[in-house]
């Protein structure tokens, strides 16, 4: 897959808006040397990069390599033992806990086992941002039928989430996700341990949510088929489906950072991955 | 279980102790400020309150009979099998009511509030709260700890009243007592200070069910085996609390009131 791609050509794949948000300059997350550790295990170290408005970072690496953590720690859920990480332009580092609830008003995250509420039906778990910021019943109804109809499940609006099938429960995860139109999205292995047409479908979900709202993400997937659909496919308004980038082109949007062992291996475009020279990184995308 | 040295074990015994201060602290201060989730406080009253009625009135009931029974027998040595009233009413209203009510409720919803609070913490849910913009402490500690604090003050007066009761059945069934002259001397035998400390216990009680069972489940760690080991270490630890925290309280109130 990796070598298809190295013969691809770089070009712009998504016309207008896209492209311009895509070349903005103002970063939505910055990390600055930050470093954690776990019982005195190091997990991440010295960990650099920033992501700008309208990108879509795919955190690749291999399990245990600390995806998760770094997740974690850009919504602020965890605090780094040293640097700094900024969101929004916000130090969330030394933040305190109330205005973090506030930032993460701005942030949708996708948990790696969905992490529904399993006391409250689909409709309430959508709704739930909604219901705390007070909004009204009918208001909340109807923008949770939109999400709802955004991952194709308006038919499940009245289950609980123990009776969705695990694909289900990752969609209407980011239907919750989605529905206050968060600026940034973090999506925690949302293909992890789906079968891979289901994994296909999420991914198009997350092509259609990056091509039709151009929200900043940042995506961590172990399956490198999974990153590789989202850099060379667009959604096409038109027909309403997910398409590849004609001519052979890769999504100019979509950047890669690559961890191992707590350590940023890569981070670039895909063309650069893909034209690396980097020994392990060869026989990683091999 | 690995052998930990006695400084890094005293720093975890301090680490948690504070740790349950913080939360303790927090889940008390967020009632006086917004959000406030009053839905899910009379939620968790009905829960714990009304659902922890029939194990409450049955142990408060047997409670009083078995009392009324076993005092007759060492009364009757003095001659004094009518004064069962007078000890049946002390023992509940000081000590059995507030005790074995704080201990029921505890075994019931100490462990139903790690186990729960567990639960969601091993599967992300807590996290995912906090990602959605809500404060945990705020929307599942408080309402949980004003709950159990407000309604096992109730439970214990309906453990009082039932545990008389039955003293009282015992008493006019098995012992051939007036029942006029039991209640009479039950009532008579209550001072003021006796109903005050009664009622003082559950406050402390309350806040100790709600908050041990709390902290256990929100720090839960290791999967389904986490929320077992959990579960009983809440009520566990709530119940030798509970016992604990009666005798300060008695000897306190003993000291303040001179009975």
């Amino acid at each position: 897959m990796s070598g298809d791609l190295a013969n691809r050509s770089v070009s712009p794949s998504r016309a207008g808006a896209g492209s311009a948000e895509a070349s903005s300059t103002e970063a939505v997350v910055a990390f600055d040397d930050v470093s954690i550790k776990f019982d005195l295990k190091p997990v991440l170290q010295n960990i650099s990069f920033t992501v700008f408005r309208g990108e879509t970072r795919i955190i690749l690496g291999p399990a245990g390599g600390g995806k998760s953590v770094l997740m974690k720690l850009v919504d602020g859920l965890i605090r780094p033992d040293s640097g700094d990480i900024r969101v929004f332009g916000e130090d969330i580092t030394t933040m305190k806990e109330v205005d973090l609830f506030k930032l993460r008003g701005r942030i949708g995250m996708v948990f790696q086992e969905s992490a529904l509420f399993d006391s409250l039906s689909v409709e309430d778990n959508v709704a739930y941002r909604l219901h705390e910021d007070r909004v009204s019943e009918e208001e909340a109804h109807k923008r949770v039928i939109e999400a709802l109809q955004f991952v194709e499940l308006e038919q499940t609006i009245a289950k609980f989430p123990p009776e969705l099938s695990g694909g289900m429960r990752r969609r209407v995860s980011i239907a919750r996700a989605i529905i206050s139109s968060p600026d940034l999205i973090l999506y925690d292995s949302p293909t992890g341990g789906l079968d891979p047409i289901t994994s296909t479908t999420i991914v198009d979900l997350v092509i259609k949510q990056r091509d039709v709202s151009h929200t900043t993400a940042l995506m961590i997937t172990h399956r490198l088929q999974d990153a590789f659909l989202l850099a060379r496919n667009r959604f096409n308004s038109k027909t309403g489906k997910v398409e590849p980038i004609p001519n052979d082109g890769i999504d100019d949007s979509t950047k890669f950072l690559v961890l191992n062992e707590g350590k940023v291996v890569f981070d670039g475009t895909t063309h650069e991955l893909v034209h690396s020279t980097d020994p392990w990184l060869r026989d990683y995308l091999s | 279980m690995p052998f930990v040295s006695p400084e890094i074990f005293a720093k975890q015994r301090i680490a948690a102790i504070q740790d349950y201060s913080i939360l303790s602290w927090r889940a008390v201060v967020n009632l006086f400020s917004r959000p406030r989730y009053w839905a899910d406080i009379y939620t968790q009253m009905d829960s714990i309150g009304v659902g922890s009625m029939p194990i409450v009135v049955l142990t408060g009931f047997f409670t009083g009979c078995v009392l009324a029974l076993q005092s007759a027998t060492s009364l009757k040595e003095f001659g004094s099998v009518s004064l069962t009233g007078n000890l049946v009413a002390l023992s509940m209203v000081r000590e059995l009511g507030p005790v074995l009510t704080g201990l029921m409720v505890s075994g019931r919803n100490a462990s139903g509030m790690a186990s729960e609070l567990g639960s969601m913490k091993v599967t992300e849910q807590i996290d995912a709260m906090r990602a959605l913009g809500t404060d945990p402490v705020r929307k599942l500690v408080t309402p949980r700890l004003y709950a159990t604090v407000f309604m096992l003050f109730f439970l214990t007066i309906v453990s009082d009243a039932v545990g008389i009761a039955g003293g009282a059945l015992v008493a006019v069934a098995l012992l051939g007592l007036n029942a006029s002259s039991y209640f009479h001397n039950s009532y008579r035998a209550l001072a003021y200070a006796d109903v005050v400390q009664g009622l003082t216990k559950p406050l402390f009680s309350g806040f100790i069910i709600a908050t041990v069972g709390c902290y256990f489940g929100m720090n839960t760690k290791g999967g389904t085996q986490g929320v077992g080991k959990s579960t009983t270490q809440a009520v566990v630890v709530s119940s030798v609390f509970i016992i604990v925290v009666d005798f300060i309280v008695s000897r306190a109130m003993i000291g303040i009131f001179g009975r």
